[in-house]
Formats: structure tokens, C-alpha cells, sequence
């Protein structure tokens, strides 16, 4: 059986514009995308570009863009992509400058990874010599620890797939945040160092950009939902008392509604998020203007749930359980 | 055949987009769906709860289910977020029989207790997978021929796929073929399975913009009518916001957006004004003439019927 490759090619010192080329080859058992695309590249087309090497899914270099998702080219089958498609396509990944072909500037990315500094931090309380001459305590279940974000291979493929990278290229992005919540969660850092991290990365294009569209938990081929990362440290930056963001206010704002109704109230959602903040509101007056002529602003306070005092003591139960640790 | 469910409208429907709760009451019947609403629910914390306190949004989804399996019957959401939500909550209820019995514990004062055995179900599946695609077809005596609509999915009717698994995320088709039993025609966009921008759309109205713009635009392109969405949060970013997104990406859209009862209502030939089109930002008359328009030559078989 033969089947047809078909890749986006683009060298930018002769191309105007990426185009797509067709290849056939022939399938063997156990054939990966990048068996493929090393077959096409030995036999067919020496010039074609490509990132690869541990062919193991462990060295995260060789993401791209197949048949309508980022994956791994290595641990993607051949068979498994003909299920649902004619055709292998494959594409580099988005959100990124393309070098030639299938490679793309990771620069950027490692930029960002080297933005949330990713290595344990001293700090005044705990002088680095004090550290460095005790023994550091082996983690005995470091993966229940960090929530299998150490897993991450940093190949690229959740900033790719990104919603909001793809329009907001200053965004840290899925993966470097993911990666401070590694440290955040790490027993060996001192406190006040994670309360810095957090100031750090409650920044603008920082931990309140995600619109948590889940599309870096889908595609991440080590299970390392970035995203819930992300949520792992929005509640450790609002725990901390970093609650100046819209989108900290976003969060304890809607709990504030939820233990005070039950239910969402949209008249004073928005209230809450803006703040007493005289330009913002006038910012969005206009909008609720229009959606209260439109009949869609619900009263600001008849809209409680009947049994309104079981919800609160759904919330009351948690704080007690939080303030008496077991 | 009567199918029966726990009707859990959420938020959005009894607040921002009463449209979308007028318009599912409207169409009900006509599926041969019955529902007991659950008056008591609360909020599903639509992501947001649990980003301040995970096992409060667990606890209060587990009530939820808990009342809805007290009545023995699953549950029927109308949005994309309070689906995926749930879902999830529902996921790790059933999966972790320890969580449960901690969350039960704080249900006991109510005398609630959950189980684990209700299945959270978005009106979009059960139109496709238990009223089916043919009785939806043969219902839809006012087809909306000639009419191209965008889908819009949304994010949480279809990541993570592991939690949801009705639709394929990268390549979904259950909103395409309600789109083509009404009648009408699907535009091909990849904005449909992409962000609308609404969790952020407050605090990061830039962003948001650029996305619902992003999203606009490639359907407006790609010759859509209009766009539907199984999400009233997707909605209230497309339509109320659309004005807006359009300024962002240099564009003029005046697309209507449905919410996805509407699109079966006006099918079945149900008036706009008991769908709540009204209701919207974006004004869908347009639409309504053109579905009018097409309707005059086949309007005899249709009361033939």
C-alpha cells in the first residue's frame, strides 16, 4: 500500500509563500510520521527540513502540526492517522517563525522558559550557604507533588496550539507557566521566594491571560495539562493575598457571587471584575446599555436561589476544613 | 418514545441569554423531550469557582447530580462550559469514590446523597444521538434551505476530548449534521473549534477581541449567513461583543448568532418571537427574511404534513 505525505514546504531565502508538496511512499508495519518523513528525506527529497532526534518522545524536538493537531511525529502512527483521513498532512507549528519547512524559531519559547527562572531560588530567609551544606530531602512522591508538570519535554506543542498566544504573541504561555507551578509547588523553595515568582508572573501577559480554552491540555503529549497549571497558580497567587489583576478579581468575585445567590448574577458580575474604576466603567457602559434595553441585564437582586443557606455552608464547611488542617 | 431528563438550564439562560431558555422551553416538545428542571441547582462554577476552591465547585455539582439521580434521571445541560464543567466534576466523582464520600458527607444535611450514576448530556448530543438526526429532519418542516451556517463549538463541549468523548475535537461533526437536517448548509471554518474569547473578555478585552474577531472574520469569509452555538457564553462574546470584535480586526460583520434551540425552532417553523431573537445584539432579521423567502414554494409541503 502507498500512501500520500502531504507537507507544507518554505524556504524563506527563495519562497514568497509556504506551499504544500505531495509524496508517496509506501507503508510498513509500525510506521510513524517521522519514519515518513525520514523515508521521504532519504529517498525523495534530501532538501526537505526537519527537527528530530530521539525518535522515543522524550526530547520534544520534533512537534508539528499533523493532520489537524500538534503531535509528536515520532509517537504519531501512520495507521492510526489513515483511520480518519486519505492523507498524512503535515505542517509546522503555529504560533511560530518557520526556518525552513518543518522547523520552526524556538527561540522565543526558550525565552520565556528562562523568563519565570527555572531553577530553585534562595531567598534573605534562607541564606544559599545555610542551603548548600545540608542534605536537600529526596521527594518521596515528587509526581503526586507536581502534578506530573516534571513530565513536560517542552516540545512546543501547547504554546502552538495556544488560543491565546495565537492572537497575544508577549504571552508566557502555556508551557513556561506550567513550569512555574513546578517551582511553586517544589517543598524545597523557601516561601517568600514563591510569593516573588508570583508577583513576577501576575504581571500583564502573564498568569491571567489564559482563557482556559483547554487546547494545550488536549494536545500535550505528557499529560502535563498546562492549563490546569495555570489554575494551580492563580489559586496560589489569590491565596497570597495578589488580587490588584481583573482576572483575580474575575475569580473572587464570582465565588463572592456564587456564596451570596448560588448562581451567577451578570448585573454585578462585571462590576466586580472592572472595580471602582471610573474610565473602565464607562468602558463597558455602553454594552450594558445596550443588553438592558435588550432585556439580558437580570435584576442585581432577585435572582437568589431557594435554598441559598445550604450553598453557603457548602462553603462554610471548606473554610473550616481549611482553617483546622487534618 | 419519550425521552426524560433532569433539566439543568445554568446561569447564562436564567440570566444574560433568557433567549436561550425560551427557545429550548419551545422546542422540547416538538423532540418528544420531556424535563423536570432542577430548581435548586446551583452554579457549576463554570471553571472559574474552581480556580478559588476546587472541592466547593466539586460539592456543588455533586448536589446537582444528586438531586437529578434522586429523580433517576440524567442531566440535560444547554451550555458548552456548564457541560464540560460538569462533566468533568462528574468524571472525577465517579472515578474517586473518597471524594465522594467527603462530598457526601456535606450533602447528608440535606439528605442528599450521590451515587455516581447520572450521565451529564448537552442538548446538541441528545439531538443527535437519542431524538436522532432523521426525526430531527422530518420535524424540521420549515428547512432552512439556501442558509449557510458557521458552527461554533467552543471550547469545554470539546476539551479535554478524554472527558467529553462525543466529538472528535480536532474534526467535530455533531453541530454540522443538525445544521444539514435542518436543512441548511455548513460553512468549513477552523475558527470553529477555536476560543471565543469570553473568560477573559472583562479583564483582557484586547485579547478576547482578537480571537472572537479571528473567528468572525473566517467565517464572514468562508460565506457564512450566520453562526449557531450549543454555548450561551459563546453567544454573548459573538453577539454582544461582535460590534467591538469587528472594530479590532477591521471588519464589519453583522453576522446573527443562534443559540442552537433557536436554529431547531425556526426549522420547525416555530416564530422568532417565542425563540427570543429579539433578545440579541446583532439583529437576525436578515436571516428570518431569507428563511421567509425560501420557505414560499415549499410552503405547501410543509402543511401538507
Amino acid at each position: 500500500m502507498r500512501i500520500t505525505f502531504r507537507i507544507q514546504r518554505f524556504n524563506p531565502e527563495v519562497d514568497r509563500h509556504p506551499h504544500m508538496e505531495d509524496y508517496h511512499l509506501p507503508v510498513w508495519r509500525g510506521m510513524t510520521v517521522l519514519d515518513g518523513l525520514l523515508a521521504i528525506k532519504n529517498t525523495l527529497d534530501g532538501t526537505l527540513a526537519l527537527r528530530y532526534s530521539c525518535r522515543s518522545a522524550i526530547c520534544g524536538s520534533c512537534a508539528m502540526f499533523i493532520n489537524g493537531r500538534e503531535r509528536l511525529a515520532c509517537r504519531t502512527a501512520v495507521r492510526k492517522m489513515l483511520e480518519r483521513s486519505t492523507l498524512i498532512e503535515v505542517m509546522p507549528l503555529t504560533n511560530m517563525r518557520v526556518v525552513k519547512d518543518l522547523v520552526v524559531d524556538m527561540s522565543p519559547f526558550w525565552g520565556k522558559v528562562r523568563a519565570i527562572t527555572p531553577w530553585l531560588t534562595k531567598s534573605e530567609s534562607t541564606p544559599y550557604r545555610d542551603v548548600s551544606t545540608r542534605a536537600q530531602q529526596v521527594l518521596p512522591r515528587s509526581s503526586d507533588v507536581f502534578q506530573n508538570v516534571d513530565a513536560c519535554i517542552m516540545c512546543g506543542a501547547c504554546v502552538a496550539a495556544c488560543t491565546t498566544h495565537a492572537v497575544s504573541p508577549e504571552f508566557l504561555g502555556p508551557a513556561a507557566l506550567a513550569k512555574a507551578a513546578r517551582f511553586i509547588a517544589d517543598p524545597r523553595e523557601p516561601e517568600s521566594s514563591k510569593t516573588w515568582r508570583l508577583r513576577e508572573l501576575n504581571r500583564p501577559h502573564g498568569l491571567w491571560d489564559c482563557t482556559r480554552c483547554q487546547y494545550c491540555v488536549e494536545v500535550c503529549p505528557k499529560d502535563v495539562k498546562p492549563m490546569e497549571a495555570i489554575i494551580r497558580l492563580r489559586r496560589a497567587a489569590i491565596d497570597r493575598g495578589l488580587t490588584s489583576d481583573g482576572g483575580a478579581r474575575h475569580i473572587t468575585g464570582f465565588a463572592e457571587l456564587i456564596y451570596r445567590d448560588g448562581r451567577l448574577n451578570e448585573a454585578i458580575m462585571p462590576l466586580k471584575v472592572v472595580g471602582f474604576h471610573p474610565a473602565r466603567l464607562l468602558h463597558i457602559l455602553p454594552l450594558g446599555l445596550k443588553m438592558w434595553l435588550k432585556g439580558k441585564i437580570p435584576s442585581p437582586f432577585g435572582h437568589r436561589l431557594p435554598e441559598i443557606t445550604r450553598i453557603r455552608r457548602i462553603f462554610k464547611a471548606r473554610q473550616t476544613s481549611q482553617e483546622t488542617p487534618s | 418514545m419519550t425521552l426524560k431528563y433532569a433539566f439543568y438550564p445554568g446561569c447564562a439562560a436564567k440570566g444574560a441569554t433568557p433567549e436561550l431558555y425560551q427557545s429550548t422551553m419551545a422546542i422540547l416538545a416538538h423532540l418528544g423531550l420531556e424535563v423536570v428542571e432542577l430548581e435548586a441547582a446551583s452554579c457549576c462554577g463554570a471553571g472559574v469557582l474552581t480556580e478559588k476552591d476546587p472541592e466547593v465547585a466539586l460539592t456543588l455539582n455533586a448536589r446537582t447530580f444528586a438531586q437529578a439521580e434522586r429523580l433517576g434521571l440524567d442531566v440535560m445541560t444547554i451550555c458548552g462550559t456548564c457541560q464540560g464543567v460538569m462533566a468533568q466534576a462528574n468524571k472525577r466523582l465517579q472515578d474517586d469514590p473518597e471524594l465522594r464520600q467527603r462530598v457526601n458527607r456535606l450533602l447528608q444535611e440535606e439528605g442528599l446523597t450521590y451515587e455516581g450514576r447520572v450521565q451529564v448530556k448537552h442538548l446538541l448530543w441528545i439531538v443527535v444521538k437519542e431524538v436522532g438526526l432523521k426525526r430531527l429532519a422530518e420535524r424540521s418542516q420549515f428547512p432552512l434551505a439556501d442558509i449557510r451556517i458557521a458552527p461554533f463549538y467552543g471550547c469545554y463541549i470539546l476539551r479535554p476530548s478524554w472527558l467529553l468523548g462525543f466529538d472528535d475535537p480536532e474534526h467535530p461533526t455533531s453541530l454540522e449534521k443538525v445544521i444539514r437536517a435542518v436543512g441548511a448548509e455548513p460553512v468549513m471554518y477552523s475558527g470553529r473549534t477555536k476560543c471565543c474569547g469570553f473568560p477573559v473578555i472583562l479583564e483582557r478585552e484586547a485579547v478576547a477581541l482578537a480571537m472572537n474577531g479571528n473567528n468572525l472574520k473566517e467565517a464572514k469569509e468562508e460565506g457564512a449567513d450566520c453562526l449557531v452555538t450549543p454555548c450561551p457564553l459563546c453567544h454573548m462574546s459573538l453577539d454582544i461583543y461582535q460590534e467591538r470584535a469587528g472594530h479590532a480586526v477591521r471588519a464589519n460583520f453583522n453576522l446573527p448568532i443562534l443559540h442552537l434551540p433557536q436554529l431547531i425552532g425556526l426549522a420547525m417553523g416555530i416564530p422568532a418571537q417565542q425563540l427570543g431573537t429579539a433578545r440579541h445584539l446583532i439583529p437576525v432579521e436578515s436571516l428570518l427574511t431569507k428563511h421567509r423567502r425560501t420557505q414560499q414554494p415549499g410552503s405547501q409541503s410543509a402543511q401538507s404534513e
